[in-house]
């Protein structure tokens, strides 16, 4: 009896989730333009999309954004994390508080905020200032997941290799590196993640030719019928969904096969 | 490695001050000044000054003539107008918090559960689950409120929906509870995760040990369960209460302009048609200041959370 209550809930959870996306899926295949009428199958939405140069080109800016975004935070935010780490606990403290300020913050805050230092600085919104916007929401997250990593290691180890004759260089690169590489990744594709998924900071700090996707779909849904929206929607769907059902099946068969090496 | 790696935060620290402490001081700037107009002799006109001095001089001297340029200039000068001014907007920062926070109960009330059940059900299925209820967060939540506005407009599917049963036409969308429905179905998930990872830890001996000590379901919900997920409660209630009260994406999309948001407010001031980024940077500090306080009250309830903030 209490196993079906809690199916049904989690029937009624999961409808009320993915009911959305269905329909929106449905409807970029209705041949009408209507978002409530089933008229017939259709492409058609799927080759408009394709030939929509706006979508396109912001497509591209999305992309170039977060590449140069994540790469960008993921080295300041690594040394910043070494370097904070190595702290007096003072003055750590006072360098976590602002780093968490961000994260804390409203978004729409951190993008006026943004907004008023490019257009203090004199500087025309443009992709330069949307790429320095997105860095500096990044690199919070790559140093608050490269630190727990510092702080599980073994720092005897870095003697123990200068001991045997590695050099400072060597000890970054053969003993912390490996080390925190895992922190490292997470925060390069977090910062991935939240550069291609963001809106209100990229609404406030980009210029007129350097529309990522989200600002495209913000002015197309302000014109109200656009099925080119379902389309873009489906896409988008199809293909997070894939890479996340590849990460999960590659991981599952990493654990699978260290189970069975340690079975043996 | 030594002391010398602290070398390493130094371009981090150029960059913290740049990006995180200057454009904050830069609002808290804008929010405590304000641009006047003053005439020749430096006294400060109002608009309606303006409009008839403007008005006397054309009649003047014809409606072709240039006005001189030292009749009015504009001035920078500091001044508490802005921030007192943020009163008159009141109504809006309190309806805002008001949604938020029954959102934020919302999806307590629904996430909750949620938490739970997976929480007690076998592992290999908790990750599917889990991964279940992320999923529609990977996709961008503007089409996802779009989404939304297709199945609530006057015409839209719901009414259809319903229209097959006789009942309505129901005003759904541009009402109160349209931006909260958008609400608790963007941030959802991120009362579910907090408060999943926090009930998987709960053992199953625990509640066990509870039921074979005489408890009921609501004791043990009260005395048990309850108590030991109190840590997710508080981080998921700010996960959720902090984007929702500052949204103004999913007030404009589903509240139809007449139900403005504070957020609302303050794209106005930026990039709207009441172009004053005195008044929105007043607007944002007010808003900025509410939900740091509220952080800090929040964090101090729950001392787990203050040592990974601060530490």
């Amino acid at each position: 009896m209490k196993k079906h209550v809690s199916r049904i809930y989690m029937a009624i959870i999961f409808f009320f989730l993915y009911s959305p996306i269905a329909i929106m899926a449905l409807f970029s295949f209705n041949a009408a333009k209507s978002r409530t009428v089933w008229t017939g199958f259709t492409l058609d939405w799927y080759s408009k999309l394709f030939h929509n140069e706006t979508i396109i080109n912001s497509l591209g800016v999305t992309i170039i954004v977060a590449v140069i975004a994540s790469v960008i935070s993921t080295v300041l935010g690594t040394a910043a994390a070494i370097g904070i780490f190595n702290m007096k606990k003072k003055t750590r403290g006072i360098v976590m508080y602002f780093t968490y300020l961000p994260l804390l913050n409203p978004e729409i805050v951190t993008g006026v905020s943004l907004m008023l230092l490019f257009v203090f600085a004199g500087m025309q919104m443009s992709f330069v200032t949307l790429t320095l916007a997105h860095i500096s929401f990044c690199v919070p997250y790559v140093i608050l997941n490269v630190l727990p990593k510092l702080r599980q290691m073994d720092m005897s180890l870095c003697e123990a290799a200068q001991d045997l004759g590695c050099s400072q260089r060597g000890v970054f690169t053969k003993v912390i590196l490996p080390e925190i590489m895992p922190g490292v990744l997470t925060g390069f594709l977090m910062s991935i993640t939240y550069s291609i998924d963001d809106f209100v900071i990229s609404y406030f700090t980009h210029g007129a030719n350097s529309q990522n996707l989200s600002v495209t779909i913000y002015s197309m849904t302000r014109k109200k019928v656009s099925p080119e929206i379902n389309a873009l929607s489906t896409i988008i769907f199809l293909v997070v969904l894939t890479i996340l059902l590849v990460m999960n099946i590659s991981d599952s068969r990493k654990q699978k096969k260290l189970r069975e090496g340690a079975a043996a | 490695m030594n002391k010398n790696s602290r070398f390493l935060a130094s371009p981090y620290l150029v960059w913290m001050a740049i990006f995180i402490i200057v454009p904050l001081i830069l609002i808290a700037v804008f929010a405590c000044t304000t641009v006047i107009t003053v005439d020749a002799d430096g006294n400060r006109l109002s608009e309606e000054q303006i409009e008839s001095m403007t008005a006397e001089y054309y009649e003047e001297y014809g409606e072709d003539a240039e006005i001189p340029e030292d009749m009015f200039t504009e001035k920078t000068i500091f001044s508490w107008e802005n921030l007192l001014s943020v009163s008159t907007y009141m109504p809006t920062l309190i309806s805002s918090i008001w949604l938020a926070f029954i959102a934020t109960l919302i999806c307590l009330l629904l996430g909750y559960p949620v938490a739970y059940i997976i929480s007690r059900i076998n592992v290999s299925k908790q990750k599917m689950m889990i991964f279940l209820m992320i999923l529609p967060m990977w996709i961008n939540f503007l089409l996802r409120t779009y989404a939304w506005m297709t199945i609530l407009e006057n015409n839209g599917l719901l009414n259809k929906f319903l229209g097959l049963f006789g009942l309505g036409p129901f005003q759904f969308i541009n009402t109160k509870g349209a931006v909260v429905l958008g609400m608790v179905y963007n941030y959802l998930p991120f009362m579910i995760l907090p408060l999943y990872s926090v009930m998987t830890k709960i053992d199953n001996r625990t509640i066990e040990a509870a039921r074979d000590l005489g408890a009921g379901s609501v004791n043990i919900f009260r005395r048990v369960v309850f108590p030991l997920s109190t840590s997710g409660i508080v981080s998921g209630f700010s996960m959720v209460f902090v984007p929702a009260v500052s949204t103004f994406i999913i007030s404009k999309m589903l509240g139809g302009g007449t139900n403005m948001l504070i957020g609302d407010l303050i794209d106005l001031q930026f990039l709207g048609a009441s172009y004053n980024p005195h008044l929105g940077s007043a607007i944002s500090l007010v808003l900025m200041v509410f939900i740091l306080v509220c952080m800090s009250i929040t964090n101090s309830l729950d001392d787990e959370e203050m040592e990974g903030v601060i530490v």
